[in-house]
């Protein structure tokens, strides 16, 4: 790289540089500079007043509205199959529709279509509203829903939902305004998952994306990978014109310009701050935050067929050893929620409530340990700032670890290349999931004996099959009943200790209104510019 | 004798285009040696193996590397950059915006750090040991000592977000008439020409103290000749090379360096590009901003040899 080449080139700017390769990693030396005297740590919530809530106010028509988000690169896309970041959901939300989307606790709502029936789970007919157009015209009819869901199975497409789209092994435009969509075994989740941002619509034929050409709120009037994009109101839109007149997103990846470019008025949202960082906005009459928490996690992972994770009593030991409370209030400065070592957020319908948190316990973890015949021994455990919190939370554990006899070396490891040398591979290591939007996806991507995450290598038959089972249940509490078990198994049984899922902060200008925290992530589910309006 | 100066100008620029085909082979062997691949890291959390194998042959990734630094090399000859990876488009069209913006901003900066360094230079260097000497001295080593991250941000908690004069943001191709551009060039230009000066008016200053102590300045001097005279006459044309290949090697940095700057004020220009293929493994891209830079840095170099050649007074008639 360049600096070979730069003679005043230095370390520090070698930092900043991995520092925007990590999108926003945090920069403690330098915040250091700037809040003199260190931090004092938020007590839980709210700083800044209370989380924006949404005003029963008109919402008034006009305005240009300037958002920041926290990462964006050349790889930016406006093909849905292929967005990666938030900054590709943002834009896919605000050119593109869903057949269906989820509302605000998470369960499915219809958006482009009229309605969604099966009767066995496995044969699924979808009916589209009439009178629906892309931006250049064109009217939406079935051919657009099966081209835009074939796509997904091409492998050179690349799409980021190919494994999920697999399930589906027939489609059939009845006609103009139905479609059938035929699944290898029952699922009763397709609505939701058809509400994941990558399924959006896109017109039959479209091989460029780049025109943005879809059926949403906004038609693209610039887009430039890496730098922004800005769109304009869509009068033809089939819900009715939105009230911004305009929408323009790009990214600041370093945090601290990010907040600074909302205090100096230049942009009405930035996304994903940094607890810390809200020291910045404090006294600020103009701005306020939107906290939600949606399903994100950064988990430890003993892989069980590897030692130490398969000693009896390891992994229990360290579930005990996790001091979930303290890594909620000082590692997440109270921006997060405790978690029971299963991936189920709390807000999702099938959350086990009774399944409790593993308590703070150091008495019964140095027993276990002892059991396993790994106390006193050093146990290497592999983070990087790639899993956000991760080398935070193996510094609590080794604190709590170092009173009982127990040494983790902790071996932070560079986030460039993290989740292809280290993620899955090493004995004992941090992962971070992204929400996904049902107990099926996120149990066949992670804990089925066949998934491709397994991330500690957890095998269990019954669990499969139960897995199955629930899958082309239709009735919930039924359903609920064999989620409510595989939560306890997932606790109990696999490597994955979950100590807290992550709260997401949008920091915003109090011009801006209607923003609504989502469980579904920040920037009101990415879809927020859809919603919201600008004071004059 | 101007034969010989075509013949020195000549032989220089044969080795430049001989080392930019040494560094393309070099760019092409390290982009392959970079841990990661550009499939998975495509795929992200989606990547499982059969869709990592599906799109891996799509791209072609297959054929042996021989084969596709041949063609990487062929089509740069003829002026193709390829298609990026990561995205589709073509190379050409993520960047020539983007390069053009940093070139905008580097010569801008250029525009002012070179008079700027090469005054306090000479002034400097003069009047060595005098107060002015000492103000200019002290403060470059005080300025070279903080981090540009922390000009930077500063720059902007002083002048947007508390007196709100400039914008933090600047997207300069939107920035509307010339109060507009001059704002939004303000800060990056401020930051860049804070870092590249600082080496710039040092090495002038050594440059010139230097060409002060040759006997023939003293001569000068002794018959006579007046001390801006001396100065100008004698002792420069002798520290043109040094100064030259100075500014070649602070302007260099320009180019790539200037990612702190992109970083901070939301810059568009291509360090930021280079930055973002090599985290998304876009092997076309990285090897063309590290032609762009190698490119960039061997046509200063080159041109500081040139002038060091021109201004060399053995070489006169």
């Amino acid at each position: 790289m360049t600096d070979k080449l730069a003679n005043n080139w230095t370390q520090a700017d070698d930092r900043m540089v991995e520092a925007a390769l990590r999108q926003g990693a945090s920069r403690r030396d330098i915040m250091r500079l700037f809040v003199a005297g260190g931090m004092t740590l938020a007590a839980g919530g709210a700083i800044l007043g209370r989380a924006s809530s949404a005003l029963a106010a008109t919402p008034v028509k006009g305005g240009h509205f300037r958002a920041a988000g926290w990462s964006s690169s050349t790889a930016d896309t406006l093909d849905p199959a292929k967005a990666s970041l938030s900054t590709d959901y943002v834009r896919c939300c605000s050119l593109y529709n869903r057949l269906t989307f989820l509302d605000e606790t998470g369960q499915p709502q219809l958006e482009l279509a009229e309605s969604i029936e099966s009767a066995d789970a496995k044969v699924w007919t979808i009916k589209l509203k009439p009178g629906i157009t892309f931006h250049d015209g064109k009217a939406l009819t079935s051919e657009d829903v099966v081209f835009s869901m074939k796509r997904h199975l091409d492998e050179a497409v690349g799409s980021k939902v190919n494994s999920i789209a697999k399930q589906m092994t027939g489609f059939k435009a009845v006609d103009p305004l139905t479609v059938e969509i035929t699944l290898a075994s029952a699922n009763a989740d397709l609505p939701t998952i058809l509400a994941m941002h990558h399924f959006m619509i896109v017109a039959d034929g479209t091989t460029d994306f780049s025109k943005g050409n879809g059926t949403g709120p906004f038609k693209l009037e610039t887009f430039d990978p890496g730098v922004k994009s800005v769109v304009v109101r869509n009068e033809d839109y089939f819900k009715g014109p939105v009230p911004l007149d305009s929408f323009e997103y790009f990214a600041i990846p370093d945090d601290t310009a990010r907040v600074n470019a909302l205090l100096s008025g230049d942009i009405h949202l930035a996304a994903s701050i940094k607890p810390q960082l809200l020291r910045l906005m404090e006294g600020n009459e103009g701005v306020e935050s939107s906290v939600s928490t949606s399903g994100n996690y950064t988990n430890m992972n003993m892989r069980l067929d590897m030692a130490p994770g398969d000693k009896a009593g390891f992994i229990e030991g360290v579930k005990c050893l996790l001091d979930r409370e303290l890594i909620v209030k000082a590692v997440m400065r109270g921006y997060g929620e405790v978690a029971n070592d299963q991936p189920i957020p709390p807000m999702n319908a099938f959350h086990n409530a009774d399944l409790k948190a593993q308590s703070f316990d150091p008495e019964k973890a140095k027993s276990l340990f002892e059991k396993a015949g790994v106390l006193g021994e050093t146990i290497p455990v592999v983070a990087s700032t790639a899993a956000s919190h991760s080398v935070e939370m193996a510094t609590v554990l080794q604190q709590a670890g170092s009173k009982i006899g127990m040494k983790f070396d902790i071996q932070r490891v560079p986030s460039d290349g993290y989740w292809s040398n280290y993620w899955l591979k090493a004995p004992v290591h941090f992962g971070n999931i992204n929400p996904r939007p049902t107990p099926d996806i996120l149990f066949s991507l992670l804990y089925d004996s066949a998934a491709p995450w397994n991330e500690s290598q957890y095998k269990s038959d019954t669990f499969d099959k139960m897995m199955i089972e629930a899958r082309g249940e239709l009735d919930f509490a039924k359903r609920k009943a064999l989620y409510d078990d595989m939560q306890v198994m997932i606790a109990n049984e696999a490597g994955t200790a979950i100590p807290a899922f992550i709260s997401n902060i949008d920091a915003k200008s109090n011009k801006l209104k209607g923003l609504k925290p989502n469980p579904l992530g920040g920037q009101m589910g990415y879809a927020m510019a859809e919603y919201v309006w600008l004071e004059s | 004798m101007t034969g010989q100066i075509a013949r020195l100008i000549l032989a220089r620029l044969g080795i430049a285009v001989i080392t930019l085909l040494i560094v393309s082979v070099v760019v092409f062997a390290a982009t392959q040696l970079l841990p990661g691949d550009v499939v998975e890291i495509l795929l992200g959390q989606a990547a499982t193996p059969e869709a990592v194998a599906g799109l891996r042959e799509a791209m072609n990734l297959n054929d042996p590397a021989i084969v596709r630094y041949v063609k990487w090399l062929a089509g740069l000859i003829q002026g193709d950059l390829g298609t990026s990876y990561a995205n589709n488009m073509d190379v050409w069209e993520l960047i020539d915006s983007r390069l053009a913006n940093t070139l905008r901003l580097a010569g801008i900066t250029t525009a002012i750090a070179v008079p700027f360094s090469l005054t306090l230079g000479i002034l400097a260097a003069v009047y060595q040991g005098s107060l002015i000497d000492r103000i200019v001295t002290t403060s470059i080593i005080s300025i070279v000592s903080i981090t540009e991250f922390m000009i930077a941000a500063t720059a902007m908690l002083i002048f947007s977000v508390w007196l709100k004069w400039l914008p933090s943001i600047s997207f300069v191709d939107d920035a509307v008439g010339i109060s507009g551009q001059l704002k939004a060039y303000a800060m990056p230009v401020m930051t860049l020409l804070v870092v590249v000066s600082a080496q710039m008016i040092r090495m002038t200053r050594a440059a010139v103290i230097e060409a002060l102590k040759m006997p023939y300045v003293e001569m000068a001097l002794l018959k006579g000749a007046s001390r801006s005279r001396m100065v100008i006459h004698h002792a420069l044309p002798n520290s043109v090379g040094p100064i030259a290949n100075a500014m070649a090697l602070s302007l260099s940095y320009l180019l790539g360096g200037a990612i702190i700057v992109e970083t901070v004020f939301s810059y568009p220009g291509i360090a930021k590009v280079m930055v973002d293929a090599v985290a998304t493994r876009d092997l076309p891209l990285i090897q063309s901003c590290a032609m762009i830079f190698c490119f960039g840095y061997l046509f200063l170099i080159t041109c500081a040899d040139v002038i060091a050649i021109v201004a060399n007074p053995r070489l006169r008639k």
